[in-house]
């Protein structure tokens, strides 16, 4: 069969909804696509663990230490559920990661921004996660079959720790005069970086057309920042806090909320590496990966000596 | 009911600082798959010494009624370094890999035997707790002999750093079974394990997987105590400023 024909016949599945699976046949341009886009979502998973995980320490009661410990420990779950789908698309995991440290794959630049209080890890749980949220949602629907089922998974450990989130916020709003203002300093910090977490405008967002062609994205990156910020405009009444817009009112024909213009230079500085934490995310998961090495050669060389004792063994019965 | 008290929080101070401890490793492990293992560990050793803090919290409160009664968190977050009762082992600072895990090993064989008696203690929450938490340590207890046994076994390097781990720990190892006042009390009243009865079991088992390691039981030596009679090293004021930073920096808050 003619390149053309298999080509069409991909098409046509994804046409009708019918999942993309490791075997099938796919362009190499999309099987690329995907390599790219669930590493990058498999290293967020991986560093958001640390700005997080800096308060694991440090939660302010035993209950809240436990909830947190496993919202961290269930990203490093989320991290090896997409680590295996681009192993089924023929990448290690090994080269995977390879490429985090090096500096050549990218991550959410979300998380190059730094956790300074407790109200930040109600920020990112209700923010954050619930940015990711509404693009894991629309990935439970992508054509690839592997990330479709990832997504799925995620989704339903992520609203938990959406709404664990906005819980930790919802009790400082309700606390202390000192606990309001760690709040509304937490919520004013994470609004305009969360809104970043969709990408760049429609127009100019590189991959986004073929993506649609191929159902691997099914939303523009404008239309999910519009749903985003709807959302949350009215969640944050409940907390009794103000999101730092000016410009942001309810539009009664559009029945949207409309938005200020988002910084864009700030977006392409962080993408580029320049955002407050950056190096240091990098260096930490680089130095995590080196000062592990010991133990990963340990345990490969533990296993060879256990199996070639056991070949020994059964030589001798 | 003092003595119960004061056997309760050992239990729960134990659990919860090493649960501390190996929180700290959380995004930083050697593989994704043993992060959230040792993850789990923390997470399972957080949960016994909420059990145990909520126990000794209502004992307290039935034995001195009062406005501000206690509760887990009081007791976790508004303690100071002489009234935890913790074996100094747990408090040390984590180390390499290969330091944690052989810590975690040494408290694993400690708990399993401890837990299996408690399991038939005559007070019936500690013997629930001790049920619940059996199940947990009989898996802290395959997964950190597994690893002492692959590192100890495994390249020349691991080798080394786990006959550097073993030096380091080693010393701290004696405190486990030299019974403290509340110990000896809870053991008379028939509610605790004497603490001395376990050590034979202990040392076996240590001993086959250090064997199975290729690693050697260190010979008697000086032992280093004072932890469960809150005597402790100085690595402990920094865990608990760290851990009660928030209770501390804003009083009477609800979180």
């Amino acid at each position: 069969m003619s390149v053309q024909e298999l080509e069409k016949i991909f098409q046509q599945k994804i046409d009708q909804e019918i999942k993309i699976e490791p075997k099938d046949w796919m362009p190499e341009a999309y099987r690329k696509t995907l390599v790219r886009q669930i590493s990058q979502h498999a290293h967020s998973e991986i560093i958001g663990m640390l700005p997080e995980g800096n308060w694991i320490t440090r939660a302010p009661s035993l209950k809240r230490k436990a909830i947190l410990l496993a919202k961290v420990q269930d990203e490093a779950g989320h991290g090896l559920y997409l680590y295996a789908a681009t192993e089924t698309l023929g990448t290690s995991r090994e080269q995977t990661m390879d490429d985090l440290h090096s500096g050549k794959a990218k991550y959410s630049s979300i998380f190059n921004y730094p956790t300074l209080t407790w109200g930040d890890i109600g920020a990112i749980g209700w923010l954050v996660d619930g940015a990711a949220i509404l693009n894991q949602v629309m990935l439970c629907r992508t054509s690839y079959g592997p990330y479709s089922r990832a997504n799925i998974r995620i989704c339903k450990e992520e609203s938990f720790h959406q709404r664990q989130g906005f819980e930790i916020l919802l009790v400082l709003s309700q606390g202390t005069p000192e606990q309001k203002a760690i709040c509304q300093d937490a919520i004013n910090r994470w609004w305009w970086p969360s809104l970043m977490m969709f990408g760049p405008k429609d127009g100019e967002s590189t991959h986004s057309e073929q993506s649609t062609i191929w159902k691997i994205k099914r939303k523009s990156n404008d239309e999910l920042r519009q749903q985003f910020v709807n959302m949350i405009a009215e969640q944050v009444k409940i907390l009794g806090m103000t999101l730092p817009d000016a410009d942001l009112k309810y539009n009664e024909q559009t029945k949207n909320y409309e938005f200020g213009e988002i910084d864009w230079n700030e977006f392409w500085n962080v993408v580029k590496g320049n955002g407050p934490c950056n190096k240091q995310r990098l260096d930490t998961r680089r130095k995590a990966h080196e000062n592990g090495a010991w133990v990963r050669a340990a345990a490969e060389a533990h296993s060879a000596k256990r199996a070639a004792r056991k070949q020994e063994q059964a030589k001798v019965a | 009911m003092q003595t119960l008290i004061n056997y309760t929080l050992y239990l729960a101070d134990n659990a919860l600082i090493l649960a501390q401890r190996n929180a700290e490793w959380c995004g930083h492990g050697p593989i994704l798959e043993q992060d959230i293992a040792l993850t789990n560990i923390s997470l399972d050793l957080l949960g016994q010494s909420r059990s145990f803090y909520q126990y000794a919290a209502q004992l307290i409160n039935a034995e001195h009624p009062s406005a501000m009664p206690a509760t887990e968190d009081s007791l976790a977050y508004l303690r100071d370094v002489f009234a935890f009762r913790n074996i100094l082992m747990n408090e040390l600072p984590n180390g390499d890999w290969g330091q944690t895990v052989l810590r975690q090993f040494f408290f694993s064989a400690y708990q399993f035997p401890l837990f299996e008696r408690m399991k038939h203690s005559s007070d019936a929450t500690l013997a629930a707790i001790a049920e619940k938490s059996l199940k947990e340590v009989t898996y802290h207890l395959r997964w950190s002999s597994e690893w002492v046994i692959r590192l100890g076994d495994g390249t020349e390097e691991s080798h080394s750093r786990m006959e550097k781990a073993l030096d380091e720990l080693w010393t701290y190892t004696g405190e486990i079974f030299e019974p403290a006042p509340y110990e000896k009390a809870a053991v008379e009243a028939g509610f605790g394990v004497d603490a001395t009865s376990l050590k034979d079991a202990w040392m076996e088992r240590v001993s086959n997987i250090l064997q199975e390691a290729t690693l050697t039981v260190p010979a008697p030596r000086w032992m280093q105590t004072g932890g469960k009679e809150g005597k402790h090293s100085e690595h402990l004021g920094f865990v608990l400023a760290e851990m009660q930073f928030l209770q501390r920096a804003y009083p009477n808050a609800t979180w």
